[in-house]
């Protein structure tokens, strides 16, 4: 059975499609059988990100309704074969998204791939919450300014009271993505620092990506930054999160730290994580 | 070190992270749980039926971990804010 990993943060624009599609891909690149699923009703771009935008025949939505098969819907990545993208829909809204839908299709999903990654809408509303509901672990995104991180501590208290797994009694797993991080302007102050945003938050550390041009590059080429160039800083830094996503236990290292790593952050994430 | 540090602006990322400790301190109480919202609004209607309440010198604050949440309700009350019986 396929684990089921929502990637969410309340606030747009922080990297939640990016690191959806970097974090997939990087999973696939490893062998694993990936879907990525973009809950984005009405507003979809997990498949601009990933370069199926003109292949897009059935969505999420045609899914639940019944108009299209699982397998129809699918889109499988070129570069990638164990990478597939089930899109949202552009023309229907997210009123179309029904609680016993996408828990048929997530459940269906789960039974064929190791890996369900569901691309969460901003902001709290319907999509939002349907995406977070069946995850078993979340992934919040969360750049290193103060209403990413006032909106991630919403999200954090959704994730611990709205999903089945909290309603059930369990822990949900919850993991922090720090993403468009800048060493250079937290060493000068100029930017909440890696341990400021896990000590507000107080939940463990995925990953650090760096703020990066590869970013942007990649999706305008229409690739996930690990697929576009996987030997840049922010896609190694997605290898490195994806590695601790499949339970890999590793340093987390700050790109473009200065110090020999091993310091304090490795501190805080070894005492976080256990 | 160098004196052209002392022109530099003073540096903002300490500023965030009081500003959100201070914030989400407050709306962990009012976004988190209706128990711990009813108990503060009740506790605080109880001290206001004896006290002249006066907002500016209520702190309410919450500690929420793992499994135990604390509510720390702080009145001062002046001297002369007791309400005479009628």
């Amino acid at each position: 059975m396929g684990k089921v990993i929502v990637v969410t943060s309340g606030k747009g624009g922080v990297g939640k499609t990016t690191s959806t599609a970097a974090l997939g891909a990087a999973l696939a690149q490893r062998g694993e059988r990936v879907a990525v699923v973009d809950f984005d009703v009405g507003l979809r771009n997990l498949d601009l990100v990933m370069g199926a935008e003109r292949r897009v025949v059935y969505d999420l939505v045609n899914v639940i309704q019944g108009d299209a098969k699982l397998p129809q819907a699918l889109i499988r990545d070129k570069r990638v074969e164990t990478l597939f993208l089930l899109p949202a829909s552009q023309t229907r809204d997210k009123d179309n998204l029904t609680p016993e839908g996408v828990e048929r299709v997530i459940g269906e999903l789960k039974e064929h791939f190791d890996w369900i990654i569901c691309d969460s809408p901003a902001g709290i509303e319907r999509g939002a919450t349907l995406a977070m509901r069946h995850a078993d672990v979340a992934v919040v995104v969360t750049n290193p300014e103060v209403s990413s991180v006032r909106d991630s501590d919403r999200i954090i208290g959704l994730l611990d009271s709205k999903t089945v797994k909290a309603e059930s009694g369990e822990r949900m797993e919850k993991h922090l993505l720090l993403t468009r991080f800048d060493q250079a302007r937290a060493e000068r102050g100029d930017m909440l620092k890696v341990e400021d945003v896990l000590e507000i938050l107080s939940i463990p550390l995925l990953g650090i990506i760096p703020e990066s041009m590869d970013v942007l590059r990649a999706s305008n080429l229409g690739a996930p930054v690990t697929v576009a160039d996987s030997r840049s800083a922010p896609a190694m830094a997605y290898f490195e999160a994806a590695r601790r996503l499949a339970g890999e236990t590793l340093p987390v290292t700050v790109p473009g730290e200065k110090r020999a790593s091993g310091g304090l952050l490795s501190k805080i994430f070894s005492r976080r994580a256990a | 070190m160098s004196i052209f540090r002392l022109f530099r602006k003073q540096s903002s990322a300490p500023v965030a992270r009081e500003r959100l400790q201070l914030l989400l301190a407050h709306e962990r109480v009012s976004t988190g749980s209706d128990l711990v919202q009813l108990l503060r609004e009740e506790i605080l209607a109880v001290i206001a039926k004896h006290v002249e309440l006066d907002n500016e010198r209520v702190q309410v604050k919450m500690d929420r971990t793992e499994n135990v949440s604390i509510l720390e309700i702080d009145v001062e009350i002046p001297r002369d804010a007791v309400k005479q019986a009628a």
